[in-house]
Order: C-alpha cells, then sequence, then structure tokens
C-alpha cells in the first residue's frame, strides 16, 4: 500500500465548510448483490450517501470496492437489490442511465483520458454532445476547471503528453465539466508515482471542501482522515465496518478491519 | 591534506573538435550504410551488379530502342526495336474509355474532374469546407458523375413511384408506433423519415429527368473508366458497411452478431470470380422475368459486399486494440453509444488499422481486372483485348501493354499508399510523448 503522501496535519480542514445535508439522500444501496458468473461479487451492500457526504471505501483487492463504485454509474450491472441515484433507480432503461451518467462523474485509476483527443476537448467532449452546449461556452468552462486543477497551460497538449498525476487532474477537470453532483472515484492514485499522489489528492480535498458528494476507494488514510465523513471497510464482497474516520483509524472493531489496518498503518 | 590517488579534479576544458572524415559527409554515409560490416559490403557490390545488369537493358528497351511513333504494327516490327508505345498511344482512348462513344468522351472528362474537384479539396487538411466537400463527394458527385456517365433520363414506371410513396407512409407509420411505445415524442424522428424519402424521390426525379444526353448503356463502358468506376464504388460502399459489419460482430446481441459473422465468412469463403459469376450469371436464372440488372451494377454490388467482409475484419482488428477503459469512459460521461463509437471508439480504432484499410482498398482496386471474367472490360482487359488486333500486332506489343497497364495501377496504388502514410503521420500526434 502507498504511504500516504498528504500529512494530515498539514493542512487544516475546514470542516465548518463540509456540510451534509442531513435529510438528502444522493445515493441509496439497500440489498444489493451482485456475481460474476457463479461467484458472488457483492452481497447484501446498504449503503446511504447524503448530500455533501464524503466516503473512503477501503479494503483489500478483490473485496468489491471498485464493483460496488462502478454499480452506482451502471459500468456493472447488479442482478438483485436496489440502487437508487439522486431520486432515480437503476433499471434497464437505457434513458435512466443515462440520466444518472450526467450527474455522476467518475475518475478511474487508469485516467481513461481519450488519446486522440487534446486536454481541451476530452473536457469539452461530453458538454458539447451530452448537454448539447455551444462550444464556446463549454471551452470557458473546461478552462474554468484546468484553471482549478493548476494546468491550464496543458489545454492544447495531448494526454500523452502530459505526467499520470496531470493526466489524473485533468480526468477530474473533465468529470467537472459536466457540473456533477457526485464524483465517484476508483483509486484515483493507485496508478501514480509518489510525488504525483500529492497534486491530486490537492485537487480532490479542495473538492471535498467545496461540498461535493463523493465517494472515494483508495488507500490514502491520510486523505481519508482528513476529509471522509465516513470510512467503509469491505471484505469478501461485504461492507465488514463503518464509522467515522478518528474512530475507524483508532478503535476498529472487527478483527478483519484491525489486522488489515495493522498492515497497512505502520 | 592527503590526496587520495582515485581523486581527480578537471582544470581546463576540454576542446571541442570537429569529427573525422569518416564519420560524416558523403563517405561517412557510404561507410554507414553499405560498407559497415563484411556481409554488408558483398551485399552492397552484388546489389551494384545486379542493377548494372538489369537497368541498362530494360532502359534500352523501355526508352532508346522503343518506338514512340507510328501508324501500324510496321513501326514497330523493325529489327532490335524496343517498346512499342505508338501501340499505347494508338489505343490510348480504348485504354482509357473502352468503347465508350467518341463525341461524348467528354462526360467521362467532365466525371473526373468532378471527382478531381471534390478530392483535392477533401485530402488537404488545411482547405475549409470540409463537411462541404465531403457532402459533394457522397451526394453531389455520385448523381451528377451518374447522369453524365449513363446520360440520366432513367426510366422509373409508375408503379416505381406509387412503391415509393407506399413505401413512404408504411415507414412514417413504424416510426410514429416506435415513438408511441418507446415514449419519445414522434415529431422529429418523424420529421427524419420523411426528410429521408423526399430527399430520395429528389433524387429519383433528378436521375430520371431527361437532360438531353445520349444514353450510353454500361455495355460500352470500359477501360480505365471500369477500373475506377468498379474501384471507387467498391472503396466507398465497403467502408462504412465494413464499419457497421465489425460491429455488428462484437455486438452483445445475439442476432446481430450471427447476421454479421455469417455476412463476413460467407464473402470471405468465397472467390472473387465466384461471386461475379453468380452475379452475372445465376442471379438473372432467380429473377423474374423481365426483370434485367445492369451487368455493370450487378458486378458492382458483387464487389462492394466482397470488399466489406474483408473490411469488417480489419476495422474488428482494430476495435480489439482499443482499453475497456474507453468504453467505460464514454459510458460514464453519458455519451450514447454511437456516440461513443463515432466520437472515441472509431476514431482511435481506424487510425490504427489504417495500414490494413488502405492494403484492403489496394487489393480491391487490382482485382477489379477480375471483371474480365463477365465480359467487362477493365483496363487491363481491353489491353490484353488490343493485343490480337492484326494492325498493331508484333513482338513487343504485348509487353508494352502490360508494362503500361502495370504502370497505371502502379500509380494509383502508389498514391493511396503514400497518402495513407501521410495520414498516419498526421494522425500519429495523439499518442506522440
Amino acid at each position: 500500500m502507498t504511504e500516504n503522501a498528504v500529512n494530515a496535519a498539514d493542512i487544516t480542514p475546514n470542516r465548518s465548510r463540509m456540510t451534509v445535508s442531513e435529510t438528502d439522500v444522493a445515493i441509496e444501496i439497500t440489498n444489493m448483490n451482485k456475481w460474476y458468473g457463479d461467484f458472488h461479487v457483492l452481497r447484501d451492500i446498504n449503503l446511504k450517501v447524503m448530500r455533501g457526504e464524503r466516503i473512503v471505501i477501503c479494503g483489500p483487492s478483490g473485496s468489491g470496492k471498485s464493483t460496488m463504485i462502478r454499480c452506482i454509474n451502471r459500468l456493472e450491472e447488479h442482478q438483485k437489490g436496489s440502487i437508487v441515484v439522486d431520486g432515480i433507480e437503476l433499471t434497464d432503461d437505457l434513458k435512466k442511465i443515462d440520466e444518472i451518467r450526467r450527474e455522476v462523474g467518475m475518475c478511474f485509476q487508469h485516467f481513461n483520458l481519450f488519446p486522440h483527443l487534446t486536454i481541451l476537448e476530452n473536457c469539452t467532449l461530453a458538454p458539447i454532445w451530452v448537454r448539447k452546449m455551444p462550444k464556446a461556452k463549454a471551452e470557458e468552462i473546461a478552462m474554468h476547471y484546468l484553471e482549478r486543477v493548476k494546468i491550464p497551460e496543458q489545454a492544447n497538449k495531448y494526454p500523452g503528453q502530459l505526467s499520470g498525476g496531470q493526466q489524473q487532474r485533468v480526468a477530474i477537470a473533465r468529470s467537472l465539466c459536466m457540473s456533477p453532483k457526485i464524483m465517484l472515484f476508483d483509486e484515483p492514485t493507485s496508478a501514480l508515482d509518489p510525488e504525483m499522489i500529492k497534486e491530486v489528492l490537492d485537487v480532490m480535498v479542495s473538492l471535498a471542501e467545496e461540498g461535493m458528494t463523493m465517494l472515494c476507494v483508495t488507500h490514502e488514510m491520510g486523505f481519508a482522515r482528513q476529509v471522509a465523513n465516513r470510512v467503509i471497510f469491505m471484505d469478501a464482497g461485504q461492507i465488514v465496518e463503518q464509522n467515522e474516520p478518528e474512530a475507524f483509524f483508532t478503535n476498529p472493531q472487527h478483527e478483519r478491519t484491525k489486522l488489515f489496518l495493522s498492515q497497512i498503518l505502520h | 591534506m592527503t590526496a587520495s590517488k582515485l581523486a581527480y579534479v578537471r582544470t581546463d576544458e576540454a576542446p571541442r573538435m570537429p569529427p573525422p572524415v569518416s564519420e560524416t559527409g558523403a563517405i561517412g554515409w557510404v561507410r554507414q550504410n553499405l560498407f559497415d560490416s563484411v556481409g554488408n559490403a558483398i551485399m552492397t557490390v552484388v546489389g551494384i551488379a545486379l542493377l548494372a545488369l538489369i537497368l541498362p537493358p530494360a532502359i534500352n528497351w523501355l526508352f532508346i530502342d522503343a518506338v514512340w511513333t507510328g501508324t501500324s504494327r510496321d513501326a514497330c516490327i523493325v529489327e532490335g526495336a524496343g517498346a512499342c508505345w505508338a501501340f499505347v498511344y494508338a489505343k490510348f482512348g480504348q485504354f482509357m474509355y473502352g468503347r465508350y462513344p467518341d463525341p461524348e468522351r467528354w462526360r467521362v472528362d467532365l466525371t473526373g474532374l468532378l471527382l478531381i474537384a471534390g478530392l483535392v479539396p477533401a485530402a488537404i487538411p488545411r482547405v475549409p469546407f470540409k463537411r462541404e466537400t465531403v457532402l459533394y463527394l457522397l451526394v453531389v458527385f455520385p448523381i451528377a458523375g451518374f447522369i453524365l456517365l449513363t446520360g440520366g433520363d432513367v426510366d422509373l414506371s409508375g408503379s416505381f413511384w406509387t412503391g415509393l410513396a407506399i413505401l413512404a407512409v408504411l415507414s412514417l407509420a413504424i416510426t410514429a408506433l416506435i415513438c408511441r411505445n418507446a415514449g419519445i415524442a414522434p415529431a422529429s424522428p418523424l420529421k427524419i423519415v420523411a426528410a429521408m424519402y423526399l430527399a430520395l424521390a429528389a433524387i429519383f426525379a433528378v436521375v430520371s429527368f431527361d437532360f438531353g444526353l445520349r444514353p450510353v448503356e454500361t455495355q460500352l463502358w470500359g477501360g480505365l473508366l471500369v477500373t475506377l468506376v468498379v474501384a471507387i464504388v467498391g472503396i466507398v460502399a465497403s467502408f462504412p458497411l465494413g464499419i457497421l459489419l465489425a460491429l455488428g460482430r462484437r455486438s452483445k446481441l445475439p442476432a446481430v452478431k450471427l447476421v454479421s459473422v455469417i455476412f463476413i465468412e460467407f464473402w470471405r469463403g468465397v472467390p472473387l470470380i465466384t461471386v461475379l459469376f453468380m452475379s452475372s450469371v445465376m442471379l438473372p436464372l432467380f429473377l423474374p422475368d423481365g426483370v434485367n440488372f445492369d451487368k455493370l451494377l450487378r458486378a458492382l454490388i458483387g464487389v462492394a459486399l466482397f470488399a466489406s467482409a474483408y473490411m469488417a475484419e480489419v476495422v474488428r482488428g482494430g476495435l480489439q486494440a482499443i482499453p475497456k477503459g474507453q468504453y467505460e469512459a464514454a459510458d460514464a460521461m453519458g455519451l450514447s453509444f454511437w456516440q461513443g463509437i463515432g466520437l472515441i471508439i472509431m476514431p482511435q480504432a481506424l487510425k490504427l488499422v489504417i495500414p490494413g484499410i488502405v492494403n484492403t482498398f489496394i487489393g480491391l482496386f487490382k482485382d477489379t481486372s477480375l471483371v474480365l471474367i463477365i465480359g467487362l472490360f477493365d483496363l487491363l482487359g481491353i489491353v490484353s483485348l488490343n493485343f490480337s488486333d492484326a494492325n498493331w500486332a508484333s513482338p513487343n506489343t504485348p509487353a508494352t501493354g502490360f508494362v503500361f497497364a502495370a504502370f497505371v495501377f502502379w500509380i494509383f496504388c502508389f498514391g493511396m499508399s503514400r497518402y495513407s502514410i501521410y495520414m498516419e503521420r498526421r494522425l500519429h500526434r495523439g499518442h506522440a510523448r
């Protein structure tokens, strides 16, 4: 596991700005089950995410954490139970799936930028084609977000010319251009050099401080401590334990959690 | 201070000197490229010897001893004569147009000019109005070319028009029904379908209009004209069809996949000659009396379907090289399936398989000479047909004719090849680091 690059003590989290709505449900997953053939990858998942909540999901590899957040925007299909995102239930209905995907941004471990388009084109593609935004407006918004992730000068380069950290920041900006209500991060720093992890986490922290609803699969425990409202620990396709970060790290209850934490925190 | 024996400090800067003669200039080049090892030196010497052996007689035959002028075989049967270019010169019109009537040949020239007028601005990236150019090439030019080459004035009966009208009404009804079931507002899909039929009707109206051009049956077409018509129609039709088949073969829908696989495997498994024979000999047996497709049209359809199967497999190769993450990113951003394919997947996949696509195009271009076996005379066909002209029979006539045909084919294929390399370089920027 990567050593946490952001030292929790470095930045004083501005918890007052991080407001969590008590009534507004962003995502509600009830009794969700998923199989790959015979293999039961997700077992009886129940999760309620409020607006503005920032959740970090951790667990050993193969525990189903990526699969779970990929179910939220239908990159994976669940077979039993229900997932309601932003008031819309995920079914086979393609229109509803597209509606949800418009409101849910996602960042991948391997960035998945489009190599044949420039950074700017990567960012404007979805607003232009999905939101039917005029090109000039989409570019203005894209530049705004590229400035936010601190790489406006790279706008006309191609993804292959950027470092991994820069690419991941572009990927975040690309998602933000769709002004999503919810952001999913699938191990956004796992493919990065230690030096680049910080630049990506900084962007994610500032996003969290603005009150974005975030679900983040990551092993960056410093990040979890700093911004998460809740840490979820998964193992073998189940949610084993969840708690506030401080309590989760200092006083884990389940044996499996204790073992996991003892291995990643030295 | 006790200095160790290993310690060293540079006190003066080492001078910069020009490289030795053996590394630069012509001598350096020769040493590096031709004589850098014993094996290479031997190869170089053998290569030069071979060139010395082949080139002088070839140049002699092609240019120095060649007969450039003359009106009959008499000029070419002189002792020691080389290539009989007079033959090519005398038959040039036939080689280009076949038996297309002389006074009408300007129509073929005009069609060619119209094609070049569209192709050149489409091929040069810096020229603006790409959308308009493509529209011209794919809609205006084919109609204009068809009318110019055949003379237009297609005989469309009244029953054809009623048929088209009935089809239009049926399609509109089906669209409305689908929209109602899917809960989509029917206005815009209905508009699209109606516009499509209006466009079709307009095209048929133009095609059947009498422009006062003398009709020229395709029986009379020949030479380079037929080669280009078959090749261009084949290329233009097989490309989109191939893309659709490739997507179909990778589709998750079993029916679509099955149809695509059967189609591809059938056409790929059958020799082109068989396809052409079937289209010209067997198809008429199955058609009702009186219904008669043009022979060239049948060959065109056969060639296009044949090439599309190959194209499909080439494109599928490109699709397989696109990482899953690209599909996922497109999905996650809310792009629809076709948006994802058109904006993300295809541009990358097609760029990867440009060599394969051009390979197929070149293969198709050369395969057009097979239409000879169904009685259509393409360039090669008409050249060899003229060997039997008693007026030009000479020992060097066939060789000259073949060299000429080969050269024309080579020009086109080499052009395609160079353009594809240029496009590859141009599109490579995305992966440049």
